[in-house]
Formats: structure tokens, C-alpha cells, sequence
């Protein structure tokens, strides 16, 4: 395990005890890594990197779906490269690509990427719009407006407990609607 | 929406369940006691079961089906942690299946070959293949609703290793019913009501458990 892998697995701990800012501050240390790999892995399959953006929103969407798969004895590196193996194979799939990933390349990928912009994605947005008028209002206040969970529940007259039930509702069913896309 | 805004959304959602290990152990706690429910309902112990359990064909039959529901729930539960070692825990399969056949060689060293057939047919043969199914049900249903809490490689496999578990305690509360004492018949009667279980947990985890 490399330094990185073990930093991470550091952030991950503390993001279990409760710690919010070692969590997004894991997320956008993952965000820009992720986008390098998959943008690599796209390419290696003749997919369009175009999609990258795309597999990285439903990747991290995993990670956060899934983090209670992680027992906290393990390193995080092995336990998130196959949960990103496993989504990219998905993804590569759902465009009617049969592939084997194997999870050793993805994680050898080691040196730092040259910062790039996050183009827009866009499967998460379209697919936000398809659900129920709550979920995608609460998403969008605490996501695009940057607002914490009490001021959007102060707006939208619910209850603190309420927004957050609702924020997870919409990432689990987005999750949901983008593995079983077919379309495009 | 961009990921940066993604990301901020999902530092802020905090909902999260208990571990996998003791969702799982709900599930079989839950499930059996539903099948324990079931198994009241449309049967009965047989009589004299306290006494017979000296006898070592009727202990085969728990030994078997209980190691077999330990041994899947600790597959089942790597199945869909993503990375976990699972060598060991498919391994642990080998245990209800030496024990079985430890059975089976026991029964065709000390009974004569003219009674083979009468042991292997039993009395309740069709019984047994389609009673286990349904007392393992609530058990499969429970399991697999706690394990879509995993990340599965293969929700196929995953849902497989659920159908052993609950064809495991299935036929642990059936046993307690059945005179049918053979290990030729629990060999072949038994373990075709399990191989259906698992048939049908390969078949409802690839749709279920898909993440």
C-alpha cells in the first residue's frame, strides 16, 4: 500500500468517527484521481473520454452508497479500486462493451494527474430531473447552493431529519437509475 | 451537476446503516424466525426427538445442514464486501460436504446393498424436496434484502451463497420433522432441495443485488 492509499485510509477513519471534513476532503482527493484513471481506462477501450465525468459522478456516488462495505481492519486501496473496476466494467458494458478490468492496473496508476478541469457530466443531471420534486429541491439547495441541511430545511419548511432522509433517498435512487440505463 | 457539487451533497448526507456483518446476522435471526413460524405452522418435531439425537444418522443431519448455513453466511457476507479474501470462507464449504460423505461411506460399509435403495428413496422423498424450499424462503428473502446493503462482484455468486445459507437453516428446521434417517437420503434429497434454494438465490441476486 502507498502513501496515498494509506492517507486515505486515514481520512476514511476519520470520516467514521463522525469527522465531515476528513470525508469531502477524502471525495475531492479521490475526484481528480478517479477522473485520470477512468479517462485512461475509456481511452484503452476506445470509449469516449468524453464519458469520463459521468463514471467518475457514479463512482463516487458508490463509494458514498457503499462505505459501510469497508471494515475498518482493511486498507482502503484494494476496497476502492474494485468498487471502481466493478463500475467501470459496468459502464463500459451498458455501451455494449464486454471487458475485463483487472484491478492491479487501475490502482498502478500512481503519479499525481495534472490537475483537470471536471467537465460537466451529465447522466446525474438528467436523470435528477426525473425524480420526485422534494428529492431533486433538497439536492439541489445542499449540492448547487452550497447550503447546509438546517438552511434548506428552514426554506423548504421540513425538518432537519426529513432533508436528510430525502438527500439520501435521491442518491440512492440516482444511483439506482443510472445502473439500469440503457439508453444513449 | 458538477462533481465538486456532487461531492459537497454527498459530505452532507450522514445517513448510514449498521455494518454488514450484523445486517446479516438480523437477516438470519429474522428470516429463521419466520421459517421457525412457518415450520409450526405446517409441521411438527417427531416423536421421540430428544431421544434420538444420540443416534448419529439423526445428528449427521443438523451437523450438516448447520455447518453448511455457517459456512455460506461467512461466504455470503465476502461475496459482497468489495476485496474481501474469499478463499477460506469457500473452503469452509468443504466441512458439511466431508461431513456428509463421512456419512454416506459409514452407511455403505455397515448396511447390506439389498437395503440401498429403500434408504435412498425413504419414505418422504418428495416431501422433503419441496418442504425445505418453502421453510427456507422467509430466511432467502430476509438474507438477500440485507446483503443489496453489499457491493457484489458477481450478484449472481452473492445471491448463490445466500440460497446455501437459507437452504442450510431450512433444512436444519426440517430435520427436526423427518424420520427419513439415511445419509444416502439426505445426500440426494436434501441436498437437491438446496441445490433448488441456491438455484433460486443465484437467480433473484442477479436482479436484486446489482448495485
Amino acid at each position: 500500500m502507498n502513501d496515498r492509499e494509506q492517507r486515505w485510509t486515514q481520512l476514511m477513519l476519520a470520516a467514521r468517527a463522525g469527522d465531515r471534513g476528513a470525508y469531502e476532503r477524502l471525495l475531492r482527493e479521490l475526484a481528480p484521481v478517479l477522473r485520470d484513471v477512468v479517462r485512461r481506462r475509456l481511452a484503452n477501450f476506445g470509449a469516449p473520454t468524453g464519458e469520463a465525468e459521468d463514471v467518475v459522478q457514479e463512482v463516487l456516488l458508490a463509494l458514498h452508497l457503499k462505505r459501510q462495505t469497508w471494515r475498518a481492519e482493511d486498507p482502503l486501496g484494494p476496497w476502492l479500486w474494485t468498487i471502481v473496476r466493478n463500475k467501470l466494467v459496468d459502464h463500459l458494458r451498458r455501451r455494449g462493451r464486454r471487458v475485463e478490468v483487472p484491478v492491479e492496473d487501475l490502482a498502478e496508476i500512481l503519479p499525481a494527474p495534472e490537475e483537470r478541469p471536471g467537465t460537466e457530466a451529465r447522466d446525474v443531471e438528467r436523470h435528477l430531473a426525473l425524480l420526485p420534486e422534494k428529492q431533486q429541491a433538497v439536492l439541489r439547495s445542499i449540492a448547487v447552493d452550497g447550503s447546509s441541511v438546517g438552511d434548506t430545511a428552514q426554506r423548504m419548511q421540513m425538518t432537519p431529519g426529513a432533508v436528510r432522509v430525502a438527500l439520501h433517498r435521491a442518491f440512492a435512487s440516482l444511483s439506482a437509475r443510472l445502473r439500469s440505463d440503457q439508453d444513449e | 451537476m458538477k462533481t465538486d457539487e456532487l461531492i459537497r451533497a454527498l459530505a452532507a448526507d450522514e445517513r448510514s446503516g449498521p455494518g454488514l456483518g450484523t445486517s446479516l446476522a438480523m437477516a438470519v435471526l429474522a428470516g429463521g424466525a419466520g421459517a421457525a413460524a412457518l415450520f409450526a405452522l405446517i409441521l411438527a418435531p417427531r416423536p421421540g426427538l430428544a431421544g434420538l439425537l444420540a443416534d448419529p444418522r439423526v445428528l449427521l443431519k443438523f451437523a450438516v445442514a448447520l455447518s453448511l448455513a455457517v459456512a455460506s453466511a461467512a461466504l455470503a457476507v465476502r461475496m459482497v464486501r468489495p476485496a474481501a479474501a474469499r478463499t477460506a470462507a469457500a473452503w469452509a464449504l468443504l466441512v458439511p460436504a466431508a461431513l456428509l460423505a463421512a456419512g454416506v461411506a459409514g452407511e455403505l460399509m455397515t448396511t447390506p446393498g439389498s437395503s440401498w435403495r429403500g434408504r435412498l428413496f425413504g419414505h418422504y422423498a418428495l416431501y422433503c424436496v419441496s418442504l425445505i424450499p418453502l421453510i427456507s424462503a422467509p430466511v432467502l428473502a430476509a438474507v438477500l434484502l440485507a446483503l443489496r446493503r453489499g457491493a457484489p462482484d458477481s450478484p449472481t455468486l452473492a445471491g448463490a451463497a445466500a440460497g446455501l445459507l437459507a437452504g442450510g437453516v431450512g433444512a436444519a428446521l426440517y430435520a427436526l420433522h423427518c424420520i427419513d434417517d439415511s445419509p444416502f437420503f439426505v445426500l440426494a434429497w436434501y441436498g437437491a432441495a438446496v441445490a433448488l434454494v441456491t438455484a433460486a438465490g443465484a437467480f433473484i441476486g442477479r436482479r436484486v443485488l446489482a448495485w
